[in-house]
């Protein structure tokens, strides 16, 4: 494989919803700034993956006007995927990986506030027997959280905890929507929202976009002083049927981290995408990630969580905290589907 | 640097208005199985998934990938799912090649599929957006404008056209998997039969369809070792550019031009024409195959119809071009790409049954996609590269 590292990374300041911008105007900024920091002129990346979902937009082809906001002139060696950024990423890691190109950008964008984001990730579920009773994420979630407490892997307490804990370390991240101090024992006298899920550990609905520029080891050192270098990148799927899987584990995950290369352990952070807080308990089983890795220092999915985009900001929040010299290994995850279906791990190293 | 990449399997399902018989599962899985089974493959033998389709509200199902997983045999592995407009079944094909060339996996399953029956594509092509132009007019529509700015230019008979129509729906009827088939064909009633989007005619016109299609891909030394004779992929290459500018020119887009020059310089390719033994084009409207025949570099500027017209891109042509009978006559539109891709490697398998082409070692398969903004190609052969 050839050494890959990320050059760049740039990220809208999220909102629970924009109002004023669509998704090229959204997109605008976060691209040119992704293109300027990694020191590869726009014309010179060789390659261009977008990831974006249509059913956030309300129209078929919404990917397409993304191109518009590239500057696909002269034509580009373009591909997108229907699914969260990360995945883009990976694409592009896999075209670097074919020697076609050296050099690759990767995006996603999304809009969630436009409709009601639970119910719309209800159209993700099998049309002939799941979507007909109508489960929508939340509640997934919440039958999800209902088998860890039932399994006695984790509680209620402790899923208030990790919400106090993103906010508290979200005061740091200007780009986060959800941020302060939150006393635990405050928020477990909220209500129920999905029992035994209470607000605070449901991610905020959140618009927003972001961008990475990526390239091969010999153009990174070259353009780069400080390149983070993906040092592992796999990606695995759990059935989707929820009945037929133990909700309380990811076996995807722990497979995609070891193929990644979490064996070896050593990270300083790990950025998850447990879009509910439970969700994190899981993840960090299948990871085998100790109380020594320090958890979602951005504020993680529970302080924003742009939707098609939270897997990528992941990876670019891993990214972020080695370039500020807060980490030098550090672990970036990404999800989609419910119940954390699918799964992709990225292991992140400073030089 | 890439590793080798060969086809050792393929599958597509019977394209029909309404696969009433099959739910999305079924009709994937009936792509796959025929794909594995031509391999003399199983489910265990796949590393890796890629699946592809055009817009979710084609069956209004939000990334289905997720569900279908479970019948494709992808628990415990990689999935990607591609969405690159109309040439997404090609470039899903792109993807899934990458990830042998990269040397990622060594054998990959990928699968493009569409089930327009439920629901229905012209409303979801059509959907208004507050403060954003529409055409309301779904694909037929957008594209009319195009094919007269075609004429216009190259002077073109009026029924090149319908030729072109002719030609692809009698090769149809040599295609056991297509969907249209009309048995007394001829010129006459193409002609007559109602205009759609002037000058686009009803039997011009490709059909909604239901279908899958399915591709296994190996490395080099399982395609080696494979049951039947693989097709090794020579080259592959992708492009796109912005719906509108001043100044695009969307009859004969650049970004198709650089695609075919990217594709055949990969593939070692000087003069196409002579060096490409029969090609599988994206063609939904009859036109669209004199414009793509010069696209693509086989004919001037101007004078693709004149193949057409010299009955160049017929079965018994010089460079016959649609042999499956095209999308005219199957249109399952994610895997509408895919299905050229699969025609141009059954091709050099010798595997096309009665629209075979004598011979054929080098094949073209052609996908575009949006506003004629997105390709994909690639160039297969019976021998390596």
């Amino acid at each position: 494989m050839r050494d890959v590292a990320i050059l760049s990374y740039a990220q809208t300041k999220y909102t629970a919803h924009e109002k004023a911008r669509n998704e090229v105007e959204m997109l605008m900024p976060v691209l040119s700034e992704a293109v300027e920091k990694s020191g590869i002129p726009r014309k010179e990346i060789g390659f261009t993956c977008s990831g974006s979902t249509d059913y956030l937009a309300g129209q078929s082809f919404s990917f397409v006007m993304a191109v518009d906001a590239v500057g696909a002139w002269p034509p580009i060696r373009e591909s997108h995927v229907e699914m969260d950024g990360a995945w883009a990423l990976y694409e592009c890691w896999v075209k670097i990986q074919t020697g076609e190109v050296d050099s690759a950008l990767a995006f996603s964008f999304g809009r969630a506030s436009m409709g009601d984001l639970p119910s719309v990730l209800t159209m993700q579920l099998d049309p002939y027997v799941l979507q007909p009773l109508h489960p929508d994420a939340t509640s997934l979630a919440a039958l999800q959280a209902r088998a860890l407490l039932d399994a006695g892997k984790s509680s209620e307490q402790e899923w208030a905890e990790i919400a106090a804990r993103s906010l508290r370390d979200a005061k740091d991240n200007p780009d986060a929507i959800r941020k302060g101090d939150a006393d635990v024992a405050a928020l477990l006298k909220e209500p129920y929202v999905a029992s035994p899920l209470r607000a605070h550990t449901l991610p905020p609905v959140t618009d927003g976009a972001a961008a990475m520029v990526i390239a091969a080891g010999d153009v990174a050192r070259k353009v780069s002083e400080k390149p983070v270098w993906i040092r592992g990148i796999d990606h695995r799927l759990d059935p989707h049927m929820p009945g037929v899987r133990d909700l309380t584990v990811s076996p995807s995950t722990a497979k995609a981290g070891e193929k990644a290369g979490t064996g070896q352990g050593g990270f300083d952070i790990a950025e998850l995408y447990a879009p509910f807080a439970p969700q994190e308990i899981i993840l960090r089983e299948a990871l085998g990630l100790g109380d020594g890795v320090r958890i979602n220092p951005s504020g993680g999915p529970l302080a924003a969580h742009p939707m098609m985009v939270a897997g990528l900001a992941r990876v670019g929040e891993a990214a972020r905290q080695i370039w500020s010299g807060k980490a030098g290994r550090a672990l970036a995850h990404a999800t989609q589907g419910p119940c954390l279906q699918q799964n992709l791990v990225t292991i992140l190293e400073a030089e | 640097m890439a590793e080798l990449c060969g086809v050792v399997g393929i599958g597509q399902t019977k394209h029909d208005a309404k696969r009433l018989d099959v739910s999305q599962v079924g009709l994937v899985r009936e792509a796959a199985l025929r794909a594995l089974e031509d391999a003399q493959l199983t489910w265990s033998d796949i590393d890796a998934v890629v699946i592809g389709k055009a817009p979710d509200l084609f069956e209004g199902v939000m990334m289905p990938e997720l569900f279908l997983a479970d019948a494709l045999g992808c628990a415990g592995k990689p999935m990607l799912r591609v969405h690159t407009a109309g040439s997404v079944g090609g470039s899903t094909a792109v993807v899934a090649a990458s990830l042998v060339q990269a040397g990622i996996h060594d054998r990959v399953l990928t699968v493009a599929y569409e089930k327009q029956s439920e629901s229905n594509a012209m409303w979801a092509l059509s959907i208004k957006i507050p403060f954003s132009a529409t055409v309301v007019a779904g694909a037929g529509g957008y594209f009319a404008p195009l094919i007269r700015g075609y004429m216009m230019r190259s002077g073109a008979p009026d029924d090149t056209g319908i030729r072109v129509a002719l030609k692809d729906r009698l090769n149809a009827l040599k295609n056991p998997n297509a969907h249209l088939k009309f048995p007394d064909i001829d010129f006459d009633q193409i002609q007559g039969s109602p205009m759609l989007w002037d000058p686009i005619r009803f039997l011009e016109t490709c059909p909604s369809s239901d279908g899958a299609c399915a591709l296994v891909l190996s490395s080099e030394k399982l395609a080696e070792q494979a049951a039947t004779k693989p097709a090794w992929v020579h080259a592959t290459a992708m492009r796109s550019e912005p719906t509108s500018f001043a100044g695009r020119d969307q009859v004969n887009p650049q970004a198709g031009k650089d695609c075919a020059a990217e594709l055949y310089k990969k593939a070692g390719i000087t003069r196409p024409r002579e060096e490409i033994d029969c090609a599988e084009i994206y063609v939904p409207f009859s036109w669209f195959e004199p414009m793509w025949m010069e696209n693509l570099g086989f004919a001037e500027e101007g004078t693709g119809w004149k193949m057409t017209y010299e009955g160049a891109t017929a079965l018994d042509g010089d460079l016959p071009v649609n042999m499956s009978g095209g999308v005219l006559s199957s249109n399952p539109i994610g895997a509408s790409g895919m299905l050229r891709f699969a025609e141009a490697a059954m091709q050099v398998r010798g595997q096309a049954g009665e629209h075979q082409v004598a011979g054929a070692k080098k094949a073209l398969g052609h996908a575009y996609g949006g506003g004629s903004q997105y390709f994909s190609m690639w160039i297969v052969g019976d021998e390596k590269p």
